[in-house]
């Protein structure tokens, strides 16, 4: 193959060019946008170099939904596709590729953002801190989240996309049956991104050991933070199995090793037990967040404590145990034999049962409260049964004997968007719009938001129902056609039917941002939604510092009892407050990790030991560099303060 | 919010007996392994039945009676942390019903991976099916024929299949005779199957192995044993015989019609069967040719 053959598009068509093109104006609209309104200063020192565990959060759910619409599109385009049988709009090939790429996009750059997205904004806040535990390692982790997605969203328009699904199993994605650039592109943005989330997943864990308000002992954390840190505990463990991994793969991929190969002792079995050894984990590291969202908004919308918290807590550690017990029913039909996927049948049906603790947990808070059927409580409330029946057919799923049926099959792929949609999705939606007022200072309108709630729990329960049915039927999943004579047409055509309901729920989503930013009230006060944790206790929108003196907490809602009983929440006189300055180094460094992930793409060595010897000399710059951050002044708060309600409140 | 849910439950339901009145493959065995299976099937969805009605009347109760809009304005909910009895409920019986169903894995695993039941005693016919991108060969070692994209077996009688692949993972699969399982280059996985109708199945490739997957299908005809062997004696005396040669040109990736030969590929390239194979064979194919699709897995060192 010529050198520059490598970055032409090996399989081309109208569709891959017109993006091309569109990304190209765009790049260029932005580009033209920022110079004419003069907004680089104010984008480098406001956005790209902040150490503000807040612009971070905000940072990651642009990111997060920007690539939840680069998955959707993604995903209609599967839809159509096999909505008719025989049907011609994607040949197998871009088919293989659009199916690889929702897989990684939404788990990997739009799930994963978006929990850490929350998990930045609402856990120093909850916890009554200033900041994460090491701001600048936090930003380092967004920008190397953000420079791994970028990498691989411009894989379809420079050298092709993966092909070999987002599991990726070798020797398919081995260069004998994945000859393009595309697997290369899967291997090198996740090494990046994954950095990223371990980075995350030690701070977030060093930041809840030790920056908690005083009196928060472990068991008056809220559950959000509890699910965060549990969650991060598991990202610590899983990650680095990753990392290994996607090192292997790009050794066999680039340096022509045999680790995953058919010959000369290579093993093809490895790669998916190292895979779903990480895996199995990050599907829990999905979901527990998502307990958390739906935890805290239960809670507040029932007007109720949550019930079982210790229970509650207890589970989610069970979860997380368990969660690395379980990989191998991802591959019952390896032939372990009868006794391996008896053992491994067993772990994964018992993880049922702290679920559905926590699931009673639920609906038992919201027993004798007083609920308010609000956006964020829509989803909490509609997540209920969606999550029920992805549940109990995980359970069956998790049957050894039944699995030789379900393994690949549609039903599979029915099983997990019913837990991971509702789940994930619907759970960032909810939090989304739940913490929108804290981040942004307004409401989401609650009509638009109740109208795309509804579009997208009716949308998605048409679009997926069906395909219990296909796969029973024998539909096997990653089929990029089917015959008329085999039936599958019209429960296919009905699946599109509901991702098309799901489409607009989306947009409806998108409208409602626009239409809120453009008309709603900006006077909302600083606990729009009456709650009962500590990021509520802050302005809106909350300052730079979080809280001007730190809390003192002695309950699980210390907030609640606060504005309920006036146990107080803030002691003592304000003080000066240390923070950390801006830096540009995570970015600067994040952009040679990109430079250097798409070297390692293409084989280009020259720049790929240049930039490897840049980012260790960004690393060495860290540690000779002399930053002792900055104060703010005793006058600053105070007149920053001054219209706090909180304070307010105190002095009354 | 009630009239919605009691929609949506609605629409599930109607979907529900849909899926009772359309003999949905899995759940349409003619065979005693996917029979098994199954009724697995069948228990499981009735248990899970139970929970999903609880949670939902559980939901549409609490949902319905203690919305804020039934309640009067200064009603205060109570703190209530929890409850000993309460809880050991809500774990007491999903442990329950996750031991009874975990009885039932596993007696039902142990089944399907033996010799289907009332077979015992019986010679399986034993069947070689091995997949190169994007078709299946199934070889057939006693009788010494091979065919390429069917399969032809005799009714009442043990099937034993020897899985090997010679591309990417593939999973080796006929819904309605029972479940399905990996076939990998370096090692062979062994799957029982029976067929008690006489018919005709589909069976294909389940597990994703690049661009021709979803064509990978391979039609399954089901037979009495003298049929059988009438077809076997056919096929021996009209087919031609499967070369070397000829066999290197069928691995070569892309789609091939339905073939039949004499004789087996199981001669001059054995499966790789022992364990672990990729290692020892290394130095025999040191000098394998870079056209990796040809690259062919063989191990001499078994016999």
């Amino acid at each position: 193959m010529d050198y520059f053959d490598r970055f032409a598009i090996p399989h081309p068509s109208p569709a891959i060019y017109a993006s091309m093109v569109a990304i190209g104006l765009t790049v260029i609209a932005i580009l033209i946008g920022l110079t004419y309104f003069k907004k680089w200063g104010y984008l480098w020192r406001e956005w790209l170099t902040t150490v503000d565990h807040k612009r971070i959060g905000i940072m990651y759910i642009i990111a997060a939904l920007l690539m939840l619409f680069r998955g959707g599109v993604d995903a209609l385009m599967m839809r159509a596709q096999t909505a008719v049988p025989d049907n011609k709009l994607l040949d197998a090939q871009h088919y293989n590729e659009v199916f690889t790429t929702h897989g990684v996009v939404m788990i990997i750059f739009m799930a994963m953002p978006f929990i850490y997205a929350l998990m930045n904004f609402v856990v120093p806040l909850q916890i009554g801190a200033r900041d994460v535990a090491f701001p600048r390692l936090n930003a380092l982790s967004f920008w190397l989240f953000f420079m791994g997605a970028m990498l691989f969203n411009i894989s379809f328009v420079i050298g092709g996309s993966p092909d070999a699904g987002w599991t990726s199993y070798f020797p398919l994605a081995g260069n004998d049956f994945s000859q393009s650039v595309g697997t290369n592109y899967y291997l090198m943005s996740i090494q990046i991104a994954g950095i990223g989330t371990l980075i995350s997943g030690i701070n977030f864990i060093t930041t809840i050991f030790k920056m908690r308000a005083p009196g928060m002992k472990l068991m008056k954390m809220p559950m959000f933070t509890w699910t965060a840190l549990i969650t991060n505990a598991i990202v610590v463990f899983a990650f680095p199995v990753l990392t290994v991994t996607l090192l292997l793969g790009t050794m066999d991929r680039l340096f022509g090793t045999h680790i995953f190969s058919m010959t000369n002792g290579g093993m093809d079995m490895l790669w998916a037990n190292l895979f779903w050894v990480w895996g199995h984990p990050e599907v829990y590291i999905l979901i527990l967040p998502a307990f958390g969202i739906y935890s805290e908004i239960i809670s507040t919308f029932s007007r109720r404590n949550l019930y079982g918290y210790t229970s509650m807590v207890a589970s989610i550690v069970i979860i997380s145990f368990f969660s690395f017990l379980v990989w191998t029913h991802h591959f019952f039909t390896m032939g372990q034999g009868p006794l391996t996927n008896s053992i491994f049948s067993i772990t994964t049906m018992a993880i049922a049962i702290p679920t559905g603790i926590k699931i009673f947990n639920w609906l038992l808070t919201m027993r004798k409260g007083k609920i308010e059927f609000t956006v964020p409580m829509l989803y909490s409330v509609g997540f209920i049964p969606i999550f029920t029946i992805g549940g109990v057919t995980g359970v069956m799923l998790g049957m050894a004997s039944a699995d030789y049926q379900y393994h690949n099959t549609m039903f599979l792929v029915a099983h997990f968007h019913y837990t991971i949609i509702p789940g994930v999705v619907f759970a960032m939606l909810a939090g989304l719009t739940y913490w929108w007022p804290k981040m942004f200072g307004f409401m989401l309108n609650e009509r638009i938001g109740k109208w795309a709630f509804w579009f997208i729990a009716i949308g998605f329960n048409v679009t997926f129902f069906p395909m219990f049915f296909t796969g029973l039927d024998g539909q096997a999943r990653r089929m990029y056609t089917y015959s008329e004579a085999s039936g599958y047409g019209p429960l296919n055509m009905l699946s599109f039917v509901g991702a098309v309901g799901l489409a607009i729920g989306f947009a409806l989503i998108v409208y409602n941002v626009y239409y809120s930013t453009r008309h709603s009230s900006r006077n909302i006060g600083s606990d729009p939604w009456d709650a009962r944790t500590l990021e509520w206790a802050t302005q809106t929108p909350v300052q730079s510092y979080n809280f001007a003196r730190t809390p003192h907490v002695d309950s699980i809602e210390a907030f609640w009892d606060y504005k309920k009983k006036g146990t107080p929440l803030f002691k003592g006189d304000i003080e000066k407050i240390h923070m950390p300055n801006n830096s540009g180094v995570p970015f600067i460094m994040s952009c040679i990790f990109f430079v250097w992930g798409f070297s390692f793409v293409f084989s280009m060595w020259i720049p790929a030991i240049i930039t490897t010897i840049a980012i260790f000399a960004c690393m060495a710059h860290r540690s000779f560099e002399k930053d002792d951050g900055h104060y703010i002044s005793v006058e600053e708060i105070e007149d920053t303060e001054k219209d706090g309600e909180v304070l307010a409140y105190e002095n009354r | 919010m009630k009239r919605k849910l009691t929609l949506l439950s609605l629409v599930i339901g109607i979907l529900a007996v849909m899926a009772g009145c359309e003999p949905v493959m899995v759940l349409d065995p003619k065979g005693p392994q996917a029979e098994t299976i199954s009724n697995v099937i069948w228990i499981s969805i009735a248990t899970m039945a139970i929970v999903v009605i609880a949670v939902f009347a559980l939901l549409v109760y609490v949902v319905v009676k203690y919305r804020a809009s039934k309640q009067d304005a200064d009603y205060e909910p109570p703190h209530i942390e929890g409850n000993p009895i309460v809880e050991s409920i809500i774990v007491g019986i999903p442990i329950i019903i996750i031991i009874f169903l975990s009885i039932i894995t596993v007696k039902s695993t142990y089944e399907v991976e033996a010799t289907p039941k009332g077979y015992e005693d019986q010679k399986p016919l034993v069947v070689y099916a091995s997949s190169s991108d994007w078709k299946w060969h199934f070889s057939y070692p006693e009788e010494n024929i091979e065919t390429v994209n069917y399969l032809y077996i005799p009714t009442d009688r043990a099937l034993e299949f020897r899985l090997y692949s010679y591309g990417p993972i593939t999973s080796f699969w006929i819904p309605q005779l029972g479940g399905q399982k990996y076939a990998m280059s370096d090692m062979i996985t062994t799957l029982h199957l029976a067929a008690d109708v006489p018919g005709e199945y589909m069976g294909r490739n389940a597990n994703f192995s690049g661009k021709g997957f979803a064509e990978n299908i391979f039609h399954v005809e089901a037979m009495p044993a003298d049929e059988f062997d009438k077809w076997v004696e056919e096929v021996k005396a009209t087919a031609e015989p499967l070369t070397e040669e000829k066999f290197t040109e069928l691995l070569k990736p892309g789609h091939l019609g339905q073939m039949t030969f004499s004789g087996t590929h199981l001669e001059f390239l054995p499966p790789p069967e022992g364990h672990n194979h990729g290692s020892d064979q290394s130095h025999e194919h040191a000098h394998h040719s870079d056209d990796s699709h040809g690259d062919v897995e063989t191990d001499h060192s078994g016999h």
